[in-house]
């Protein structure tokens, strides 16, 4: 056991995982010798080797090629997107190819891959270091989509989805990288270290993909988060006095339906929150599989608490970050009725 | 995975994965980079067919010579005024960016990119393209805007996303835009503004109007897709575009051999395209005007594009999120061969007899005046400000150019966002 951040708990995923299995390469802009814009790969190249850890060209559809191909032949290719809001050029490559290989093959052929890659805004980054586009990528069929929320469950989750051998995408909240962030931007930032969810195994775990934890137990409302958004969920729960149940989703597709049917089952009421924009989002999938499934469970409106459908701004960032007062809101709507 | 048959006769494969000449603790060296004499690259015809630029992707069109004299036949012989000018705008953009960076430390805002060392490749450009040609530009060419007299107050209120800030705080410092200085905003997603430089040239030749387009891109960023969309587009259409590859050799951590850069130029992907190609020394200022000058002349006879790699070096950090010293040899910007561009251009002035050390010691105290005060003045208007109450906009502006029309759902996550700063302020 070792007490780790995000960082350090999903850098050491990837040392074990190297370190079990030869198959496994990392690719990725400047991922190599310097480890990483985030350091997330930092003493990998060193460890392995060049040719197991290596800097890409600055061509996101030629990482996630390049990835589609060594994952054909066999290897286990992890790539890093630099940030979630560069993936675009390699949308085709993940949409049309990766999604769709084992499929359109009947299974002669399967792509076990990893697309990692920071997401989420809360750091002044802009319109370009801010996205959450997770929604477009659970909307193709053939992929997986997994968002962890704590170092412990990082490093599980990572492993996981390496030995998995279909398609995963991993979007790192980048804000909780260092520590949890509850949505009070004005509050000091405490480190993962105070967390328990920080002490993390050194060796090999996993925590399973499509299932999600239960990271509060509550009678009055359930709060369905994922990534960041979870701590923010707890604190609002607590700031409110709300007796809330948050699940973390932790693997979006496939979704644990589940555990989240068992706790609307239970409190008859529902939040979805997240950061990305509201039109389309993950949100509308998560209220729609809730309406289907416990619709006579429920006692109100399943409510939605989301970033605004705009670009993310950069000096309205903390007008726009679906805080506490937004998630609190909708909570208190959705205990109404 | 299926073990494969063993051929003992074939030799093992293995990755080559580049490396640079020199990482942290290692003796600078730039003994790989080769430096023709000023003046020895001859110079065609702006006129001639693309094929004869393309043994000059492969060598290096220098002016400026080690003694500070302009030689060969690409001197662009400019008056000494404009060389002047061109000082103090290198000068200037060099002192804006020391300011700005410092700006950031002190957290009066996010973040800063400068583009120390390569002042002569946006600023040299401008002065070599006409006013009204349409600049589609990288975060590192501010000296576009310098040149071309955009307030600097304007600009400093963009980096401090404060209540002056035309783009209302919503782009990234350093991500500046403004149509009437010719200058094109500048997106985050590497190479996108590339092809986009060579629409709009096709605009221009498809209106029958005479202005160009130039644009510029990283070495790193060559990489991208958009940037081989670019040369197809301009080739296939002789689009009047000037696409320069501002070669600085690092992309963040990575260097230009990571970009494909130990294979050949950046300039000789012009070959394979069909399309001009030369390649430039970046910190000569003379080298990157004639260029310029030269491109922009094929560009507006119908001659279609030309793509200039502009040889440089990024002489500090990506940004003020990078420490270079964790990747390569910390005196690595001071030993660049090609020197400093702002040097070499002053003592191309002090050889001509047209400068001295007193005129520059007081042009470079006008600049910090003038600087200094800008940013009193922009400062005036508020820094960013890291607050959950108090905003530089008003906050409802959030939601306008969305779309032309404010839809439904917009107007009301308008006044939820009102409501909820109301909340907040109680
Ligand atoms: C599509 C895309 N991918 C990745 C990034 C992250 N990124 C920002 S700048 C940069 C390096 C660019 O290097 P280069 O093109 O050489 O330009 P320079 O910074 O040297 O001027 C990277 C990888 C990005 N902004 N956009
Ligand atoms: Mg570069």
């Amino acid at each position: 056991m070792s007490v780790m951040n995000m960082i350090q708990a999903l850098n050491s995923a990837h040392d074990v995982m190297m370190a079990r299995d030869d198959n496994v390469v990392v690719l990725g802009e400047d991922v190599g010798y310097f480890g990483g814009v985030f350091r997330v790969t930092e003493g990998l190249q060193k460890k392995y080797g060049r040719a197991r850890t290596f800097d890409a060209p600055i061509s996101e559809g030629g990482i996630v090629a390049a990835a589609i191909g060594m994952a054909a032949y066999g290897l286990r290719p992890v790539a890093e997107i630099q940030f979630a809001d560069y993936i675009y050029p390699g949308f085709d490559q993940i949409v049309s190819e990766a999604g769709r290989m084992r499929y359109r093959t009947a299974g002669e052929w399967y792509l076990p891959m990893v697309i990692r890659t920071p997401y989420g805004g809360g750091i002044f980054g802009g319109q370009t270091h801010s996205q959450s586009p997770e929604a477009l990528f659970a909307h193709v069929a053939g992929l997986k989509t997994v968002i962890p929320s704590n170092p412990y469950d990082a490093k599980g989750l990572l492993i996981a989805a390496i030995e998995d051998d279909d398609p995963v995408l991993f979007f790192e909240p980048k804000r909780i990288y260092n520590g949890p962030f509850d949505g009070f931007f004005d509050r000091p930032v405490t480190p993962w270290a105070k967390h328990p969810k920080a002490e993390v195994p050194d060796d090999y775990y996993t925590v399973p993909l499509g299932k999600a934890a239960v990271v509060r137990e509550g009678a009055d409302l359930t709060v369905l988060a994922y990534g960041t958004m979870v701590h923010v969920a707890l604190a609002t729960a607590e700031a409110n006095g709300i007796d809330a149940e948050v699940i973390d989703l932790r693997t979006i597709v496939p979704v644990d339906i589940e555990t989240i049917e068992q706790s609307v089952r239970k409190t008859g009421r529902c939040v979805v929150v997240h950061e990305a924009t509201r039109t389309g989002g993950f949100g509308a999938e998560l209220a729609a599989l809730v309406q289907e499934r416990c619709f006579y469970h429920l006692e109100a409106p399943v409510q939605r608490a989301t970033g605004f459908d705009t670009p993310y701004p950069h000096s309205l960032e903390w007008a726009y970050f679906p805080g506490p007062i937004r998630l609190g809101t909708a909570m208190q709507k959705a205990l109404e009725d | 995975m299926t073990k494969q048959p063993e051929r003992p006769n074939r030799p093992v494969l293995s990755l080559h994965v580049p490396e640079p000449s020199a990482r942290p603790g290692d003796e600078v060296d730039f003994s790989h980079v080769a430096i023709p004499p000023a003046g020895s690259v001859p110079r065609p015809d702006p006129h001639a067919p693309a094929a004869e630029t393309h043994p000059l992707a492969t060598t290096l069109v220098r002016v400026l010579d080690d003694a500070g004299r302009a030689v060969g036949p690409w001197d662009p012989k400019l008056d000494a005024d404009t060389l002047r000018r061109m000082l103090r705008d290198m000068m200037l953009v060099r002192v804006y960016d020391d300011r700005m960076y410092r700006a950031q430390r002190q957290g009066k805002t996010s973040f800063y990119m400068k583009s120390t060392g390569e002042e002569a490749v946006a600023v040299a450009a401008a002065h070599a393209l006409d006013r009204d040609d349409m600049c589609f530009p990288t975060y590192r060419q501010q000296g576009l805007l310098v040149a071309r007299d955009y307030p600097l107050v304007e600009m400093m209120c963009q980096i401090y996303s404060n209540r002056r800030d035309k783009l209302k705080g919503r782009q990234l410092p350093v991500m500046y835009s403004d149509r009437a200085h010719g200058f094109f905003s500048i997106s985050g997603n590497l190479a996108t503004q590339v092809p986009q430089a060579v629409g709009w040239a096709m605009a221009s030749a498809i209106k029958g109007d005479s202005r160009i387009a130039a644009a510029w891109i990283g070495d790193g960023s060559t990489a991208e897709g958009d940037f081989h969309a670019a040369c197809t587009f301009a080739g296939v259409y002789r689009a009047p575009a000037v696409i320069n590859v501002v070669n600085n050799q690092w992309a963040i951590s990575s260097f230009s051999g990571i970009a494909g850069g130990e294979l050949t130029t950046f300039a000789a992907r012009a070959v394979g395209y069909g399309i001009a190609g030369l390649r430039v020394d970046g910190n000569d200022a003379l080298a990157v005007y004639a260029a310029t000058r030269w491109a922009a002349d094929r560009a507006r006879a119908n001659h279609g594009p030309t793509l200039i790699e502009m040889f440089t070096y990024r002489v500090e950090g990506h940004s003020t999120s990078d420490d270079p010293s964790v990747y390569r040899p910390k005196e690595a910007g001071a030993k660049w061969p090609l020197g400093d561009p702002v040097e070499r251009l002053r003592l191309h002035l002090v050889a001509l007899g047209e400068w001295d050390e007193a005129r520059h010691e007081q042009l470079a105290a006008e600049i910090a005046d003038e600087v200094r005060t800008a940013q009193r003045e922009a400062e005036k208007h508020g820094t960013l400000v890291s607050s959950t109450i108090d905003f530089p906009q008003d906050v409802r502006t959030m939601f306008d150019d969305v779309y032309a029309e404010l839809p439904w759902h917009l107007r009301e996550q308008q006044a939820q966002m009102v409501a909820e700063l109301e909340a907040k302020r109680k």
